[in-house]
This record gives C-alpha cells, structure tokens and sequence, in this order.
C-alpha cells in the first residue's frame, strides 16, 4: 500500500524526496523484524513512524543511520542507494539522531557534548590541537559560537557547565537534541523524544521540534507513543505493526484508518446480534 | 571567602575557553612554577632532587601519558612499563648508533614508542575493558623480554648498560640540578601539550569514546583512529617518561627496571590522582613517591623498631588500601578531592 503521487498534499508534491526506503527486510535469525516496509521522507517534512511495541519502528530508524543492515531492500538517500554503511558514514551524510534511552557523553558537560556534535565540522590535527595554534584555536572559537546558539534555543545556558549525568531526565534529553543539532543535519532521526516527560516537557519539546523543522529547515522523522503528540506535529505518518506497514498518510487519514485502529485497540467485536 | 569568582566576568568566549579561567588559579600556577624552577633547586638538597624531585617528576610525566589513555579515552592499558623501556631503548640505541643531536633522539624515542604502542593498541579495536587490560598485559612482559635479546644493548656482557653524557643545546647534563631543570622544562611544556589536548576537539572525541562508543560513531567519530590516537600520544608521553627515568634518574638502562612493579605504579597514580584530570596526575605522582618515605619515616621517629621487611610490606597494605578506598570513596580521585576543597572555600569561614 505505497503512497501514490496523488495522496500528497500539494506543498510535498513541491519538495523532492530526501529518502527513500523500498521493500526493506530485516531478520535476525529465525525473527523477522520488518518486513517489506517502503515509504519516502521528503525535504523539510515532519514524519513520524508509530506504532505497537515491538512493531520495529527503532530497528526502522537503525536501519536508516547504518547500526543495522537490511537483509534486504533498498534505502536511497539523496538519490544514492546504499547498502552497507557504518554509521559515522551515515552520520557524515547528515542524518544525526536521538536515543530512546538517553546516549550522552555523561562524564563531560551539557557544553562539551553539544560541541562534540560540530565533530564533523572540525579539521584541526592532532598536533594544531597540542598546540593550540592555528586552524584548532579558530575552529574552538567558531564552534563555540554555534554552539551557544544552539544552547540559547535549547534554553540550556544555566547547566552550560555541568556534567550531564547529573542533570533531570527532560535535560539530558534536550542535551542530546543539542548535539544532534550541532552537527547541522539534514536529517534528523528522534527516537521517542517526548518518553517519559511530564506535559509540560512534552510541549518544550514539541516546540522545539517545530522550531528546528521550521527554523533550521531540517527534516524531521520522529518515533513517538503520545499519538496526541503526533498527530499535532506531523506532516505525515506511516503506521507499522509486527514489522509490517498497515497504513500511511496525513495525520487525519491514518487516524480514521480502520486498520490502525484494530492495530492499537484490538479488532472490533460485532455487537449486532 | 579566599577562593571566589565573584567579579571576573569573561567577555569573551576566548577567555571563557582559557585553561585556568579563575584568576586565583593563574596566581597559585604561577606561584607553584616559580617555586619549582627558582626555589627548590638552591635550597633542596641533593638527596631530596634526587630520589624525591626527579621520580616525581618522570612519574608525574608516564602518569599523565596513562591518564590520556585510560582516564581520557577509556582503553586500560597496563603495559606502561614496557612502553617506557621502549622509549629508553629506543633512545639508547639512537644515541650509540646515530650522530643526532638529542632532542632530536628524544623526540624520535617518543615517536618509536607512539609505534609500539599503536601496534598493541590495535586488538582495543575489537576488545574492551578486562580483555584489554590482558592483551597490554602481554605486551609488558613480551616488551621487555624483547629488549633483553642482545642487540638491544648493544651486546653488553651484563646487560647493564649505563646512559650516555649528552648536551642539549650547548648545555651539558652533569649535576643533579641540570638533571632537575631538563625533567621540569620538558614535564612543563608536555604537560601543557597534554592539556591543550584534552580541551580541544581531540579529547572531546576521546572522551566520547570513553563515555559511549555507540553515540560517538552516530556523530561521525570513527571509533578506529580515535583509538589509535589515543594509544599514539599515550604512548609518546610514557616513551620519553621512559628516556628521562634511564637518562636522568636511574642513570643507566636495564630491561628489567621497567617490570609490571612500574605499570602498576604508574596505574596507581593516575587511578589515586584522578583518572580523566591532569591535575590528578601529578598528585597521584607526588602521593606515591612520598607516600613509602613517610612510611619510612614514621616509625623511626615514634621509636618503632621495625625491621626494613616489615616497612616494605607495611607500605603494599597501605598502598592497597588506599586504592580500595579511593575506588569505593572517590572513584574520581585526589583531583576531585582538590575541586571539592576549592567549593569549600568559596565560602568559608563563612556557612553560606
């Protein structure tokens, strides 16, 4: 059930495709973790992928940043299919990404993280570094001044300095946000950004995601349970159970989606008798 | 109250980013390196430089070699023993076998050493944590196995050999305090080399690394050369800890010296100090130099008659204490405890 031309909304008609994920198969072993899920992220889209626990919406997304391989199917990115690619590779192609459960440095501070996000944008050597000279002192600058917009937005400058292990949970998810940010990507992965967050952590972070889609122009692909969450934010969504697609669409189609609905509440029993 | 902020406001992010932002830091740095390079070698005596000051010194400089590797990029390594020896051969046999000047030597030993440590830094790739320490383990014992075999001392009948007299820029290394003035001028600047390291974008990757492998390689670390490097400069820093300890302390070179006793060592230090903070190496240094003199003090001066066995083996149960302690207490060490004592500060005498 792919997408066709003509279920798209006038304005993703306009935007060209960022990636595209055909017939993706993975399996580990004996269990089959997707299966023959296709659909297309368009530039500067919201996309969100829901479903049940287990439906495979994170091993989607590993898919897409290179942890995992597909056994089979095709992920076209910018236009360049690829198969097997590390994920620093992926990473310098501009798809950054978020964790579930939070993956921070969590020995160095909320400003070292986010700074070690510019990785990819550093050049210095080694030794300029030990030196302190030339393109390493410039680049600690610059870097650092990116960095402090990125902690502005994120309304992160009163934990600038602390280590992030010692920060709330709704911090340290911010935090990685940052980092994520900081490597400026065009595609940015968000692996249930909003778990475990209280409401008004909830909406911080809904704004944040808009403000980035909105501000940044970067395309956005988001896991998320609070479907309320989703529906508000997405420009579109594709629906997955027990590894497979069941539906895609605008907010609205999927919500009225009979087959959604069986897959989240259960299959409707006949009340007639 | 002695030791406050409050008033030094940083306009720029250049000084924001400086080593030691707080001016009282810059007072006490300055103060400690006038001590050190104008005081202590016209009033402390020859014993004092010799057996206290220049293993201090050389210790601190391993330590912080060992700190980069295991406190800053997270790969244990307990081969530092044989990385120095490399570094000492290396230079030895530079110095007998070529007519290059001697910073030239030192720097070459350095890099020979960065060689060795590369190439058993490389199984760190595949394995983590207990299994490394195993592998750098072996690489201890192989290392100064290998230096043993004759060529390395140049077919000495003994297989002591003694370091060679040599000058650095027209000055000539003969007393004690020349030998002091070298170890610190070289400490100093490869401790700020060191520091300058671990602040820049090369010690944010390998303290990403360190801290999660996973998240590191999602924002474009290579897990690889990251490594590598972290075992390079490790390893540079211990190679010529490992030329200054033969040259300058022990005076004379033996495969031997350099057994598991001096990893371990080492590995104290950085672990007691601080692991992850430069600071900490040096007082990981100072605290296990000093600690087995007062050791050998103390009883003598309560008129304890302790045999020297006795005070030997009294010293490897404090010493293992101490570390129990540290692990379990303050698994960041001294370092911290000093950063805990400056928060005191800030407000004392006062309660808030």
């Amino acid at each position: 059930m792919v997408a066709t031309v003509s279920d798209l909304t006038p304005r993703e008609q306009a935007s060209e495709v960022l990636l595209k994920v055909e017939n993706v198969e993975l399996r580990f072993g004996g269990v089959r973790a997707l299966h023959d899920v296709g659909f297309e992220i368009r530039k500067g889209q919201i996309f969100s992928i829901i479903g049940p626990n287990g439906a495979g919406k994170s091993s989607m997304l590993n898919c897409i940043n290179g942890f995992y391989h597909p056994t089979s199917g095709t992920l076209t990115y910018k236009g360049q299919p690829r198969k097997h690619m590390r994920p620093y590779v992926t990473a310098s192609q501009g798809i950054a990404r978020t964790f579930q459960n939070i993956a921070l440095f969590k020995g160095m501070s909320t400003l070292d993280n986010i700074m070690t996000g510019r990785h990819l944008k550093t050049k210095a050597s080694l030794l300029e570094n030990a030196f302190w000279f030339g393109r390493a002192r410039r680049e600690e600058l610059e870097h650092r001044r990116f960095c402090e917009e990125i902690i502005d937005f994120l309304n992160l400058q009163h934990v600038r300095k602390t280590p992030v292990g010692t920060l709330p949970y709704g911090l340290q998810k911010r935090v990685e946000l940052g980092r994520a940010l900081a490597a400026e990507p065009e595609l940015l992965l968000l692996d249930e950004p909003m778990a475990g967050m209280n409401l008004e952590e909830k909406q911080d972070m809904a704004r944040f995601i808009l403000d980035v889609n909105d501000e940044y122009g970067t395309t956005i692909c988001l896991i998320e349970h609070d479907i309320g969450v989703v529906m508000d934010l997405s420009d579109r969504i594709v629906v997955l159970d027990h590894g497979e697609k069941i539906g895609e669409g605008t907010p609205r189609e999927v919500s009225n989606d009979p087959k959604v609905i069986e897959a989240y509440l259960g299959v409707q029993e006949q009340e007639s008798a | 109250m002695i030791y406050r902020e409050s008033g030094q406001f940083k306009k720029t992010y250049q000084a924001d980013q400086a080593i030691l932002p707080l001016r009282q830091d810059r007072i006490f740095l300055i103060l400690v390196l006038l001590v050190a390079f104008l005081v202590v070698p016209f009033t402390a005596s020859n014993y004092v430089m010799n057996s206290l000051l220049l293993p201090f010194l050389i210790y601190s400089l391993a330590a912080i070699g060992l700190n980069i590797l295991v406190g800053y990029c997270g790969q244990i390594s307990l081969g530092t023993g044989g990385f120095m020896a490399v570094g000492a051969f290396a230079a030895w046999n530079l110095a007998i076998r070529t007519e290059l000047p001697m910073p030239v030597i030192f720097v070459l030993a350095g890099l020979i050493t960065s060689g060795a440590g590369v190439l058993f830094g490389l199984p760190a790739l595949r394995i983590k944590g207990f299994y490394l320490a195993v592998t750098t383990l072996a690489a201890q014992f192989f290392l100064v196995w290998l230096l043993q075999r004759p060529w390395f001392n140049n077919y000495s009948a003994s297989g002591v050999i003694s370091a060679p007299d040599f000058h650095m820029f027209g000055w000539s290394i003969e007393t004690v305090t020349d030998r002091y003035y070298l170890s610190l001028i070289i400490l100093v600047v490869m401790a700020l080399l060191a520091k300058n390291l671990v602040r820049s974008a090369t010690g944010r990757k390998w303290m990403a690394i360190r801290d999660m492998d996973v998240a590191a390689e999602i924002i474009g670390i290579r897990p690889m050369p990251t490594k590598l490097k972290a075992f390079a400069v490790s390893s540079f820093f211990i190679g010529i800890a490992g030329v200054l300890w033969a040259f300058l302390y022990l005076g004379q070179l033996e495969a031997d010296a350099f057994n598991i006793y001096t990893s371990f060592d080492v590995l104290f230090m950085v672990i007691i100090g601080g692991l992850g903070s430069i600071l900490g190496c040096f007082l990981g240094a100072a605290f296990v130099v000093l600690v087995p003199i007062f050791l050998n003090i103390i009883p003598s001066a309560l008129g304890l008659p302790l045999s020297t066995a006795m005070i030997s083996y009294i010293e490897v149960f404090i010493f293992g204490s101490l570390i129990i302690f540290f692990l379990i207490v303050e698994p960041h060490g001294m370092a911290r405890l000093w950063s805990i004592a400056k928060q005191k500060l800030r407000l004392w005498p006062f309660p808030y």
